[in-house]
């Protein structure tokens, strides 16, 4: 005889967390099973010459997996950030994964192929070995994006721990949708940087209600700068996506709604300092397209 | 109120506008309907606005609304062109010290507002703009993709204030724990760290490098040189079938970055 | 940094290949892959200097008995302890045996 399973409990003992799993893992787990081909993989031994010269050891895949296959199906791309491996910032190899697979995506389906992308954002931005060639790659990413949305969704999901910042945040902001856990931030200054630039006044970077409510998953889809926050669950990451591939090219981007967006921020009193509920306040976003 | 002295990018709007009155009443972003090679085009600087309703932007920084009005100004040029069988070249003159810092702007998501500009000014070119970034100044960070990086073809004036980077030495040395002297020291000896602009040179990135007499105060043949190299970089990018940023990828320095694409290429079409 | 080198006996050559671990404060990368029958080459990048003497004596005890299949093996280590190493290089093997999906 069974005894009752809390629901509850069932429920944590089913979930499959996602931020747990290492980038390569995650990839794997969104795309269909048994689909996934790395490209570009650990064994073509990519590493970074610039790590090198300073004396620093190297990933062999420099921190992004590159995960063509099927998903529901349908040619699709995964570029996954390794968060852990230097807080999955982007140097000239790993942006130039990223922008590169991008770019063949956006000539597939320039060739009549369908194929679309989803970007893993597990990032701090540039990462500063690398500077210039990082900032250039990020660059690159941003311009491949923008052409292969024309064509196809370009989701990003980001999950956390590290979250999305830096310039890979602006590519964030390029992406068709967003989704976002809870746990997730996205911004693009982290919090120790402001402090440091602005004082602790303007930021108070341990104060992590602050940095969540300002700038987490939650904050970020209820004022409409990401468009689903999920829980920490693979099975549940994987079908918004794939619910969110399904709506289509949108009419207009969200980086397009310059209109809409400074007519909300001449709303903003810039006499106070801003709490989560006055941006809520502004970017309603079930005003719609404006 | 206080006159402050013209920034860089003031002064070379002004001056390669021939002063042309701004498009809009905006303090920060300036935006100017002028001529390259004869031809209608739009010149775009970003200057600083002391008395910016967003105290966090007022010393030139790209802050929430710049990012967006970046955004208005290149669709503007897009939607103005969008029959028109020539598509007028968008000049960006860059002098960014970095985007703005502040609890605000995270707060109303700068990082969209940079996606804007940056997305604006990547359809621009898409759409077959010629888009032509100049750095007479600082270009630095998510500024700088905003403000220029986008452009099928970067200049650079070639002098110890020109400077381009993704974090200033300063942040850079205390996120690193690092003096600022160590930090300089190990850039001087990584390319892509370095701070000159001859090293940023070094990584294939710009298409020119224009060494003037007089950075501070350009005489005719300064003037002349400048906008001659405008010039040549619209023609440049009109015989150009491709308008991407490829024409990136052939220095000395970015060799990783070829043979990433090379591998991608060659693995992308094996049997699925 | 250090960079070391070891080489082993081994058996027949390793059918498949397979990536352990992230280059992690604390933590390895593990690339193993099929190596020349009858030998097991290890490269070692770490971190950490001046314990070429620990890597060895541990090697020495997962490939020293010369049983396991033939391999490459890379390791970009980033300070693990011998417990961690050991577990990464376990796990490697285990995918491989396993046929579980290489990269």
């Amino acid at each position: 005889m069974t005894a009752d399973i809390d629901p509850n409990i069932d429920r944590l003992l089913k979930r499959d967390s996602f931020i747990e799993r290492g980038a390569r893992s995650r990839a794997q787990a969104l795309l269909d099973p048994g689909s996934m081909r790395e490209l570009a993989g650990p064994f073509e031994r990519l590493h970074s010459p610039w790590l090198a010269m300073q004396k620093l050891v190297t990933q062999a895949d420099d921190g992004v997996v590159v995960a063509k296959g099927k998903l529901d199906g349908h040619p699709t791309v995964v570029l996954a950030i390794e968060g852990a491996y230097q807080g999955g910032s982007m140097g000239e190899i790993a942006g130039a994964k990223i922008a590169g697979a991008l770019e063949l995506a956006a000539r597939d389906n320039r060739r009549g192929i369908p194929t679309r992308a989803v970007i893993l954002f597990e990032t701090g931005g540039v990462r500063l070995q690398e500077a210039n060639l990082g900032l250039a790659s990020i660059a690159e990413i941003q311009s491949a994006i923008v052409d292969l949305r024309r064509y196809q969704p370009v989701i990003g999901v980001s999950a956390g721990t590290v979250g999305c910042y830096g310039g890979m945040s602006i590519a964030a902001g390029l992406c068709t949708w967003l989704v976002l856990t809870r746990e997730a931030r996205l911004g693009l200054n982290g919090p120790q940087v402001i402090e440091q630039e602005a004082g602790v006044a303007e930021f108070d970077a341990k104060k992590r209600a602050l940095i969540w409510g300002l700038t987490g998953g939650e904050q970020r889809v209820v004022t409409g700068l990401a468009d689903a926050c999920v829980a920490d669950d693979t099975h549940e990451i994987r079908a918004t996506v794939l619910r969110l591939f399904a709506q289509g090219v949108p009419a207009r981007h969200r980086s397009e709604r310059a209109d809409h967006y400074l007519a909300c921020l001449r709303q903003v009193d810039t006499r106070v300092q801003a709490t989560p509920e006055d941006v809520r306040a502004i970017y309603n976003p079930s005003q719609g397209d404006a | 109120m206080e006159q402050q002295k013209p920034t860089r990018g003031a002064m070379w709007l002004r001056l390669l506008t021939g002063g042309a009155r701004t498009v809009h009443d905006w303090a920060a972003v300036q935006v100017c309907d002028a001529v390259l090679a004869g031809q209608p085009a739009r010149y775009i600087a970003v200057v600083p606005d002391p008395d910016n309703r967003f105290p966090r932007a007022r010393n030139g920084e790209v802050g929430l609304v710049e990012g967006w009005q970046l955004a208005r100004a290149v669709q503007e040029v897009v939607a103005m062109d969008r029959d028109a069988p020539a598509k007028r070249p968008i000049v960006a003159v860059i002098d960014v010290p970095s985007q703005a810092y502040g609890r605000r702007e995270e707060a109303f998501g700068i990082h969209q507002a940079l996606a804007g500009a940056a997305g604006a000014y990547a359809q621009a070119r898409q759409a077959g703009h010629p888009v032509i970034g100049l750095v007479v100044g600082l270009a630095m960070s998510g500024a700088f993709l905003a403000h220029g990086y986008q452009a099928n073809r970067l200049i650079a004036l070639d002098d110890p204030a020109v400077m381009v980077h993704a974090m200033g030495k300063a942040s850079a040395a205390r996120v690193t724990l690092r003096s600022v002297e160590a930090l300089e020291k190990l850039a001087a000896t990584v390319p892509p760290m370095a701070y000159d602009i001859k090293n940023f040179a070094s990584l294939g990135i710009l298409w020119k490098v224009l060494r003037l007499n007089d950075l501070a105060l350009p005489g005719e043949r300064d003037i002349a040189l400048v906008e001659a190299t405008l010039e040549a970089a619209l023609a440049d990018i009109l015989e150009d079938r491709e308008r991407d940023l490829s024409g990136r990828l052939n220095g000395q320095h970015r060799q990783a970055s070829r043979r990433v694409r090379e591998l991608l290429q060659a693995q992308w079409e094996d049997a699925d | 940094m250090e960079r070391l080198q070891f080489e082993f006996g081994a058996g027949q050559p390793l059918s498949g290949r397979t990536v352990a671990g992230v280059v992690a404060s604390g933590d390895l990368e593990v690339l193993l892959e099929p190596g020349d029958a009858g030998r097991t080459t290890v490269a070692v990048q770490t971190s950490v200097d001046g314990y070429g003497g620990n890597w060895k004596a541990l090697l020495e005890r997962v490939f020293g008995p010369g049983s396991l299949p033939a391999a490459r093996i890379e390791i970009n280590d980033n300070g693990a302890t011998p417990g961690v190493v050991r577990m990464r290089i376990e796990q490697a093997f285990e995918e491989v045996t396993q046929g579980g999906n290489t990269p």
